[in-house]
């Protein structure tokens, strides 16, 4: 069997099970629309939680943006972990016994005020419809890949499944789906990685391999991987080479960032008590980390691996990889222009080092090397390249291939339930016309999940020049304000609906317009006052970083305008006294 | 102790473990991690260093560790305050 046959069976069999279970989870209420009926087990709410959160970026990009710069990235591994613990602590079981359905709805009634509840509907949709650009293209770019249909035609049979679902089962149907889809992401994700720890580290966990020792060298790998980095001009993977107090700002943002976004954050109310909210939040991160620990595995014996294939013989032997000699998945992946070679002094093997680094340049003119040769490498290869290099058999590269669409389709999912609820539930039910009946709303937040499905797949189709630019902004806006004002909502009696609503305000606009003044004013190239570079930035804080100092801004700004105006209401300081305590919770289910 | 007060010394319980738990958080990741990384440069770990340990793994199982030992200790807390579900 060919292994385009193989490829649609397995994402055939894939999507037939996601629209089983849409058959199968229909949405019978709201309740069941928007938060399952809060009939989830804790645990599989985390498995859940884990495919919600876990994009085509973490499946298909991160172990390559690992692999490529080393340690001063691992602010995405704790970045996108450690916001797990905020969730936690500090807002997913205090949102759960308050019971409803959406944040919006939250900051509405703690704050007293329709206008703060619209606020946070904005940033609600605002970094919910950036993020699902990047989901949709995920989509399309995979099909294109692996199964050589029209990327445009890929999307719509995305859009398609997605519709079934998402339209049918709301929050009920996403929740089942997701379980599946995670066990198809996590299954594609390992099995390549432990075959790459076995063959290069002997070790079975990658875990393990990662620090463990290098068979063919007998040094450690990381120590190896070093070594000959050096030998070819590159920095060091293991050490510092950027600014420390950008890094640091960087994984504080990713933290509050990943707390703060809403489609996250909604899939905590889906559990039946606010105890389960916590263990969801731990399963959740059990399920995460099984991926995020395997990334810089694969990411560091990937690098190693590259250049282990181009100088068989090692870096200072006179002969390197012949070009036509090169492993087949070279030649597979060069097809697609993702990988490009370019026989610079015409010896007809490839060299592969930093010409950028002088001192190597000079070194290997003496070679007789007239530049790097390995032009193109994209870092999206590294996944889903990874069952090829391992030479493992067609049908893992078949269940790669279901595993990207999972993780791109899983977040879309969600992020498209975060729009659709906050549109049916906070616009309309919330502002436009409370008196809408129960089925009337349900029928509303369907249409809703319709529109949003086709306002996603139109982005997908045209996406907007600043796809890369907008996680940015999704993150930035969550850290900036949404994170801190459902904090300040639980942990203080005094902040007020004035406060929030001005700390909101100014966290916001002080972190988009930092990333505008850099990325071009609402994205639109060359409509930035200052070059995006690190001699530029503001203490070397980079527009990706900035969403923490926005945060911070947004608590000054909501507490000195707090009191500078009138006192919280009795009724409200009683509704956060209820919310931290978790007796009652059961009673909130069918309000 | 009534309703009211059991309330209040439940929250002055949770918001002790939450600062406890934040602070190792902070300590694993911003500390360790980053920060102090410099200083534990001459504790190897595997081919590399513990700071570079803790930025690409050991965090995140600090932070696992950190989650379930809060959810127990949360459940132990609201027994004892009797604010518990059911």
């Amino acid at each position: 069997m060919d292994q385009q046959t193989l490829n649609f069976i397995f994402v055939g069999a894939t999507f037939a099970i996601y629209i089983g279970i849409a058959f199968w989870a229909r949405a019978g209420s709201t309740g069941e629309f928007y938060a399952a009926g809060r009939g989830v087990h804790p645990v599989t709410n985390g498995m859940a939680t884990a495919a919600d959160w876990m994009s085509a970026a973490s499946f298909i990009s991160m172990a390559g943006l690992i692999a490529f710069v080393g340690y001063d990235n691992s602010s995405f591994l704790m970045g996108w972990t450690g916001g797990y613990v905020l969730l936690a602590m500090l807002l997913a079981p205090y949102l759960r016994k308050f019971g409803k359905y959406t944040v919006p709805e939250f900051v509405g009634d703690r704050f007293y005020s329709t206008s703060a509840r619209m606020v946070a509907v904005v940033c609600l949709i605002v970094a919910s419809l950036t993020y699902v650009i990047g989901q949709m293209t995920g989509v399309g770019v995979t099909f294109a890949r692996f199964l050589e249909v029209e990327s445009d035609t890929g999307l719509y049979i995305g859009a398609i499944v997605v519709f079934f679902y998402a339209v049918l089962g709301g929050m009920k149907g996403i929740t089942y789906t997701q379980v599946a889809q995670y066990v198809v992401l996590i299954t594609a994700y390992t099995i390549p990685a432990i075959f790459i720890s076995l063959e290069l580290t002997g070790d079975f966990l990658p875990q393990m391999g990662l620090f463990g020792t290098h068979e063919a060298s007998g040094t450690p790998l990381l120590a190896r991987l070093d070594q000959v980095l050096a030998e070819i001009g590159f920095a060091s993977y293991t050490g510092h080479h950027t600014n420390t107090l950008n890094m640091t700002l960087f994984t504080l943002s990713l933290m509050i960032g990943t707390a703060g976004l809403p489609h996250v954050i909604v899939r905590f109310f889906t559990v039946p008590k606010v105890a389960d909210a916590r263990w969801s939040a731990g399963w959740a991160l059990v399920f995460i980390a099984l991926l995020y620990t395997v990334a810089p595995a694969v990411g560091a014996m990937a690098r190693l691996n590259i250049v282990d294939t181009i100088y068989p013989n090692g870096i200072q032997a006179d002969t390197s990889l012949r070009y036509d000699e090169k492993p087949s998945w070279m030649t597979n992946w060069e097809v697609t222009g993702l990988l490009k070679f370019e026989d610079k002094n015409g010896d007809g093997m490839i060299q592969y080092y930093n010409d950028k680094n002088e001192a190597m340049a000079a070194a290997a003119t003496e070679r007789g090397w007239a530049g790097n040769e390995l032009v193109t490498f994209n870092r999206d290869i590294l996944v889903l390249a990874n069952p090829e290099i391992a030479n493992l058999p067609g049908w893992v590269i078949a269940i790669v291939a279901a595993g990207g669409l999972a993780a791109a389709l899983s977040t879309a999912a969600g992020l498209l339930l975060a729009i659709s609820s906050a549109i049916s539930h906070d616009l309309i039910k919330g502002a436009l016309n409370p008196s809408i009946s129960e089925k009337g709303e349900l029928l509303a937040a369907r249409i809703a999940m319709a529109i949003a499905i086709g306002v996603a797949t139109w982005l997908g189709l045209n996406p907007p020049g600043f796809a890369a630019q907008t996680v940015a902004l999704a993150f930035g806006i969550a850290a900036a304000s949404i994170f801190p004002v459902l904090m300040m909502g639980i942990f203080s009696t005094r902040i007020n609906n004035s406060g929030a609503i001005a700390g909101m305000l100014s966290g916001l606009i002080f972190t988009v317009v930092y990333i505008f003044i850099y990325k071009g004013w609402f994205f639109i190239p060359d409509t930035n006052w200052l070059p995006d570079n690190a001699d530029n930035w503001v203490f070397g804080i980079s527009p990706l970083s900035i969403g923490s100092i926005g945060a911070g801004i947004n608590f000054l700004v909501a507490y000195f305008v707090s009191r500078a105006t009138a006192d919280v209401p009795e009724e409200i300081r009683e509704l956060v006294e209820s919310i931290r305590i978790p007796r009652g919770a059961g009673e909130a289910v069918d309000h | 102790m009534n309703d009211k007060e059991a309330g209040l010394a439940y929250w002055r319980a949770n918001i002790n473990l939450v600062k406890i738990s934040l602070v190792i958080w902070a300590l694993c990741s911003f500390g360790f991690a980053i920060l102090l990384r410099p200083m534990l440069s001459g504790i190897a770990v595997g081919g590399t260093d513990l700071g570079f340990w803790f930025a690409q793994q050991g965090s995140i199982l600090v932070f696992l560790a950190l989650i379930f030992i809060y959810a127990v200790r949360m459940n132990t807390l609201d027994r004892k305050f009797g604010v518990h579900e059911d």
